[in-house]
């Protein structure tokens, strides 16, 4: 555990310090924004409708209908937040520090504050401004809450830099669902985004974590994951990008540290415009009897480029993992870029990788041609569908929930 | 006429695979389209339907009196044409229910197939799990016959080929698809009410048995060898094989 004087000793020294892979942004460019700068809603309905109908696009409803909350980040200010369900707290970073004063030792626990200049400036606000921004969410022991809190980051104003620093904890035997939304209003021309997100889940816990993002042309994303899995516990992350953003660059990190834990990630990516999308996911399989499955569909469009990339990293017997990436590049103007790694470092455990970059099957267009669709219809039902996966382990809540997010994804595109 | 194919020739990455090829079909008729394995019958079917690998180099192709000989798939499925096929791709996260919706013409986001196309689904054996699969994704060959019947009843043409429609399939299922070829081939009205037509491909003339046809043709080498009743055709291969064709082709009657 690290103590607030390492953190900001650590974060200090590496606040100029370039992520090890994606372009670099000048931070300098980007306006800080008071975490007090939007005042607080005291209902998320209060939103205004345009902001509503953003919202629904990444899976955020602000009906609440079948949610068992909802937090809304507005660039810095968190505007809402509010449980209804009584197995899970969700709160205010800073809130959640007053609160609970155990709270500190989850701080930059499984996301180190000198990764990058990223990591550090979300902790050098935190600690040289006060600007603990972000979200707390926490399952109670055994619970099982159906419905899942939805979470929401929107930049609402130009060039702002965004930061948030989410700690979600599920305890011993609960199981969480979360569904957060990224977005933003659409005459942004410049923003960055950085996210934070540490997750704790303790033994015999399950969270699902399942991410829309739906950003401007013009905005930079850099989010910061890191997830520590106890003995029995499951985290399944799903992720849909399907409209432009400026360039992404995150590489969640997941330590399957106990026995028999689980970590699943699927994603779908498609690639419009000039987009630069850089995502990849990784496991560490250290826990006895401990899984991993990285799934991941991408198509590029336009001069779109995609890196899609994957890490097992075994270091204890008897594991298996297995890394799955398959491809389309629709345009010659784009690129898909697949980077699949393996890296064993102890005997007999189990780890594969199958990646896959191609074109659509000119035999499905023309079947498809003739039972009576053009040929970019019979194009674009091919690319849904190939990028329509089902995903996995859900509850059937969620999952309806899930696919209809990705419908609305796959339509917008 | 409904269909009037007129000195057509046929190139596939440059190489010649059909000619001279003329053959009509009327309003309400079913052709049988016979011949050895590679003889060009899959290839006819395809450059009826527009298929671009397939490069018209001659001769032209009529549809309910209009030209279609330079017209897309896509536009000569939307004037009536429709095909079964015998090997047709599996399309992943495409299911078979999604492509019925666009096929009858449906709204594809309403949640349920029209009734008429649920009573047809189920007549075909096609339970609700079945029709949420990726259309052809390991499906059996009797399952992918079934499929493309279906499909076709859906999108209802007024010509349609069948290719094979009979192969790997079941006696007990090839006596249910004739039933539902019969339905596409207006073969429950009287023949002089008949208004659809169709042409088909078969291997060993099993489904005959089934769907009542007018003509037969012989294709072999890219070109139609003989044409005429289907039974005594069909009689002279059973008995000689298709090398009594090539002898034949000498007395091609153009039909």
């Amino acid at each position: 555990m690290l103590s607030v004087r390492d953190v900001l000793q650590k974060a200090e020294k590496a606040k100029k310090r370039k992520a090890a892979i994606g372009s670099d942004i000048d931070i300098d460019e980007f306006i800080k924004e008071d975490k007090k700068e939007h005042e607080t809603v005291d209902s998320i309905q209060d939103v205004p409708k345009k902001v509503k109908d953003t919202l629904l696009k990444v899976g955020v409803d602000t009906s609440e209908e079948e949610r068992a909350g909802s937090f809304l980040q507005m660039d810095q200010s968190n505007i809402y937040s509010s449980s209804i369900s009584d197995s899970i707290e969700l709160m205010n970073l800073e809130i959640a520090l007053d609160k609970y004063n155990w709270l500190d030792q989850y701080m930059w626990n499984v996301v180190s504050p000198d990764g990058d200049k990223y990591t550090a400036q979300t902790a050098l606000r935190e600690q040289e401004e006060g600007t603990k921004s972000g979200y707390f969410i926490r399952s109670k022991p055994g619970t099982k809450e159906v419905f899942p809190m939805q979470a929401c980051m929107f930049i609402g104003d130009e060039t702002v830099m965004q930061t948030a620093h989410n700690i979600i904890i599920a305890e011993e035997n609960s199981e969480l669902h979360v569904i957060t939304g990224c977005a933003t209003g659409d005459d942004i021309a410049s923003a960055l985004h950085v996210g934070v997100s540490e997750f704790y889940l303790k033994p015999g816990s399950k969270i699902t974590f399942t991410m829309v993002h739906n950003w401007a042309e013009q905005v930079e994303v850099r989010p910061r994951t890191g997830i520590t899995i106890d003995d029995n516990g499951t985290f399944i992350n799903n992720y849909i990008l399907t409209s432009p953003v400026k360039t992404i660059q995150s590489y969640p990190t997941a330590y399957c540290s106990g026995k028999n834990s689980k970590a699943i990630f699927q994603s779908i990516q498609s690639g419009q415009k000039d987009s630069i999308i850089d995502v990849g996911s990784r496991v560490y399989l250290n826990g006895e009897n401990s899984a991993a499955e990285v799934i991941s569909r991408a198509v590029s469009h336009d001069e779109s480029k995609i890196y899609s990339r994957g890490h097992l990293a075994g270091t204890v017997p008897e594991v298996k993992g297995h890394l799955e990436c398959h491809g389309l590049v629709l345009s010659d103007d784009s690129l898909i870029y697949a980077v699949p790694e393996l890296e064993a470092s102890a005997a007999n455990l189990e780890m594969s990788h199958e990646a896959a970059v191609g074109k659509i099957d000119e035999d499905e267009i023309y079947y498809l041609t003739s039972r009576g669709l053009t040929e970019e219809e019979a194009s674009s039902m091919i690319v849904r569908g190939f990028l329509s996966m089902d995903i996995t382990e859900l509850p059937p809540e969620l999952a309806n929930e899930t696919k209809k997010m990705t419908d609305m994804s796959l339509e917008g595109m | 006429m409904l269909l009037e194919i007129t000195d057509l020739a046929v190139e596939v990455n440059g190489r010649r695979v059909l000619k001279d090829i003329d053959l009509t079909i009327k309003e309400g008729e079913t052709h049988v389209l016979l011949g050895p394995n590679g003889s060009g019958k899959s290839t006819l079917f395809m450059s009826i339907l527009g298929f671009p690998k397939y490069k018209i180099v001659n001769g032209s192709i009529l549809f309910k009196g209009e030209d279609i000989t330079r017209l897309t798939t896509t536009e000569r499925v939307k004037r009536g044409i429709g095909v079964s096929f015998q090997n047709p791709p599996a399309i992943k996260g495409v299911n078979l229910k999604d492509l019925l919706k666009v096929e009858s013409g449906q709204d594809p986001k309403e949640e349920n197939l029209t009734s008429e196309m649920e009573e047809l689904s189920k007549k075909l054996k096609f339970n609700e799990d079945f029709l949420e699969r990726d259309v052809n994704l390991g499906f059996s060959g009797g399952e992918v016959k079934r499929s493309e019947i279906l499909q076709l009843l859906a999108q209802k043409p007024d010509f349609t080929m069948f290719d094979e429609p009979d192969s790997g399939v079941d006696i007990e299922n090839v006596e249910l698809l004739a039933e539902e070829i019969n339905v596409l081939l207006d073969k429950n009205k009287k023949p002089g009410q008949r208004q659809r037509s169709g042409l088909l491909i078969t291997h060993l003339g099993y489904i005959l048995n089934f769907v009542g046809a007018d003509m037969a043709h012989v294709l072999m080498d890219g070109k139609i060898a003989c044409s005429g009743n289907p039974d005594e055709i069909l009689e002279d291969i059973r008995k000689e094989g298709f090398k009594g064709c090539v002898e034949c082709a000498r007395c091609v009657t153009k039909s």
